[in-house]
């Protein structure tokens, strides 16, 4: 019998998943695959190179004298702002730590109960959510600037961190996911008179690794490039991707410490996703929207 | 008195459930105020004149007149959203799923740094390094790579002429826009169950394009859509890309996208009426473009 299917297989080889293709393709992702790193690669060489290499014509791809004056000169550059650069980094460490806490926090509890409860008004939060995707940008900026200054938490690390520390998207990854465990396995935790609270963290989050690796990973990136730009105005709280705009918008004569501050900017979110992208495309699989 | 009665029993399946609610509490409240409240008070605020100081003052549909009947800038901005939108939406989508699919094929190792390389660029907004390779004097990577072929002899104002800044942007876009929905349908293809493609050739599918149609898509509409969902969302609301890239307002306003003009009018002019009728306007083609591809995708997947 099981030899009968080998040979099925073997007969049926072309039509399945094994196709000549694999080289062509192979050849086709690295050439696109060249053309999407080449501008990452010409920023880490930007930021290497020393300053009378910048004016050279043609411009080289590649630095003769590498050298880290550029990171040396970021940091100086904007001490003139009467901030040093430090307070910029903790600043950024700060909103992205506190972000990432929260929403994790925050949806997981709410995916759960989305995901596991019938109660009025469920189905309803529900579409909503789903809706509300459209909604991630900067479309509801303006109005949730007024949100803001009725609270008072303008020119504060609040209006940083609050208004990203609920994302629906998180929410909606979330409850996708645990709508995949059987709901018997809830069912005998309750038998045994867990609350809900401790079904949540006790049984069901500690299962949902791939799921909250991937909202960390998303919470860290979208926290990471918050700039605040018209909600935050004193210095000593502007954050990293603010201070890199500043950098960047004065000319090509800064053009290296710019790109220094790029690769400072792009480091962190690179290295988390390296180490997590496994349950990211794991947590991704449940994604889809069913209408 | 049926009614009523429903209703006790409803305050009554309310309070059973006061866990549930003590639970979803910390991301509603959140969510409403930063998300649901703004949404909602943007539609009548689109009716009224409101400068963010002074009550707003009523004015009926003088904001849509205005739009729509004399403010040519806008009119202009619905023309470059709908350019932008249509050449990097579908083409980015299409990239997203025909990478995605090529990926799949790759050994395990190759998946890892592929998906790795195509995902970078939307990490984090690391664009600006763009700027020196369409930077318009001889020191441009493009302009020194094109005088060295011989096809240009001086260089092109990339950044700055009204030919060319919708192009730059629209390039910058399409490098960055593989981001969540890409994830997804990586994801997506991992998940069809081989067991599918086996059925799929003893049914008699002979080559990739048969096994596409007939396998892969109709396993895969929820991340079809759920990635459709984000390319509108991003394509749509393009406007910082273009403002950090080709300055702001872009010469002729020929990078000026809708969502780059309520900027010009919420965040420069405090006309919040008029910004939030834009954005309204944004919303609703968006939400009807979403609901369109849903019926899309289903028709397909049959």
């Amino acid at each position: 019998m099981s030899a009968d299917i080998k040979k099925l297989r073997e007969s049926n080889r072309p039509a399945g998943r094994k196709y000549g293709g694999t080289a062509l393709s192979f050849v086709f992702l690295s050439i696109l695959g060249l053309f999407m790193i080449f501008p990452i690669y010409l920023t880490v060489v930007m930021a290497v190179k020393p300053v009378e290499e910048l004016f050279v014509f043609p411009p080289k791809l590649y630095a003769i004298r590498p050298t880290l004056d550029n990171f040396r000169d970021m940091f100086a550059a904007v001490r003139q702002n009467r901030v040093p650069f430090s307070r910029y980094v903790f600043n950024s460490v700060f909103v992205t730590v506190s972000v990432t806490a929260a929403q994790c926090v925050f949806a997981s509890m709410a995916a759960f109960v989305l995901a596991k409860c019938k109660f009025p008004g469920s189905r309803i939060i529900n579409g909503i959510i789903v809706t509300s995707l459209l909604y991630q940008s900067s479309v509801i900026y303006i109005m949730q600037y007024m949100v803001m200054a009725k609270l008072r938490i303008i020119d504060s690390p609040l209006a940083l961190i609050l208004p990203a520390a609920a994302s629906p998207m998180g929410v909606f990854l979330m409850r996708q996911s645990i709508s995949q465990i059987p709901d018997s396995v809830l069912d005998a935790a309750k038998v045994d008179g867990a609350g809900l609270f401790r079904i949540c963290w006790q049984i069901v989050i500690p299962n949902q690794k791939p799921a909250l690796m991937t909202l960390m990973i998303f919470a860290f990136q979208a926290a990471w490039n918050i700039q605040g730009s018209g909600v935050i105005f004193r210095e000593q709280y502007k954050t990293l991707p603010a201070a890199v705009a500043q950098v960047s918008s004065s000319g090509m004569a800064r053009a290296g410490v710019a790109m220094a501050a790029s690769v400072f900017m792009l480091v962190p979110p690179a290295v988390v996703f390296i180490l997590a992208q496994r349950y990211v495309i794991e947590t991704m699989a449940h994604s889809g929207i069913r209408d | 008195m049926r009614k009523k009665a429903e209703i006790r029993k409803t305050f009554r399946e309310i309070r059973k459930n006061k866990a549930c609610y003590a639970m979803l509490a910390p991301f509603m409240i959140l969510f409403i105020l930063f998300t649901v409240i703004p949404v909602v008070m943007s539609i009548p605020i689109g009716f009224t004149d409101f400068n963010m100081v002074q009550k707003p003052e009523f004015v009926g549909l003088s904001n849509f007149r205005t739009l729509f009947l004399s403010d040519k800038v806008f009119m202009g901005s619905i023309r470059v959203t709908i350019v932008f939108a249509l050449l990097t939406g579908p083409v980015s989508y299409v990239l997203c799923f025909l990478i995605a699919w090529l990926i799949n094929g790759m050994p395990r190792h190759l998946r890892t740094i592929f998906t790795l390389i195509f995902y970078i660029p939307s990490l984090a907004a690391v664009y600006t390094v763009w700027q020196l390779i369409f930077s318009g004097d001889m020191n441009g990577y493009l302009n020194s790579f094109l005088i060295d072929l011989g096809i240009i002899n001086a260089p092109v104002q990339w950044l700055t002429d009204g030919r060319y800044v919708l192009g730059v942007t629209v390039v910058v876009q399409l490098w960055i826009s593989l981001g969540a929905g890409f994830l997804a349908l990586r994801a997506g293809f991992q998940n069809i169950d081989p067991v599918l493609y086996e059925a799929g050739a003893i049914e008699g599918i002979r080559n990739k394009w048969q096994e596409l149609i007939y396998i892969v898509i109709p396993s895969m509409t929820p991340q079809l859509m759920f990635a459709a969902v984000m390319q509108i969302v991003s394509s749509f609301t393009a406007g910082t890309v273009a403002q950090n890239l080709v300055g702001f307002p872009s010469t002729d306003y020929k990078a000026h996208t809708v969502m780059t003009h309520a900027y010009d009018y919420g965040w420069e002019r405090y006309e919040m009426g008029y910004a939030s009728a834009i954005c309204m306007i944004l919303f609703i083609i968006m939400f009807f473009l979403s609901r369109l591809i849903a019926k899309g995708l289903k028709k397909i997947a049959g």
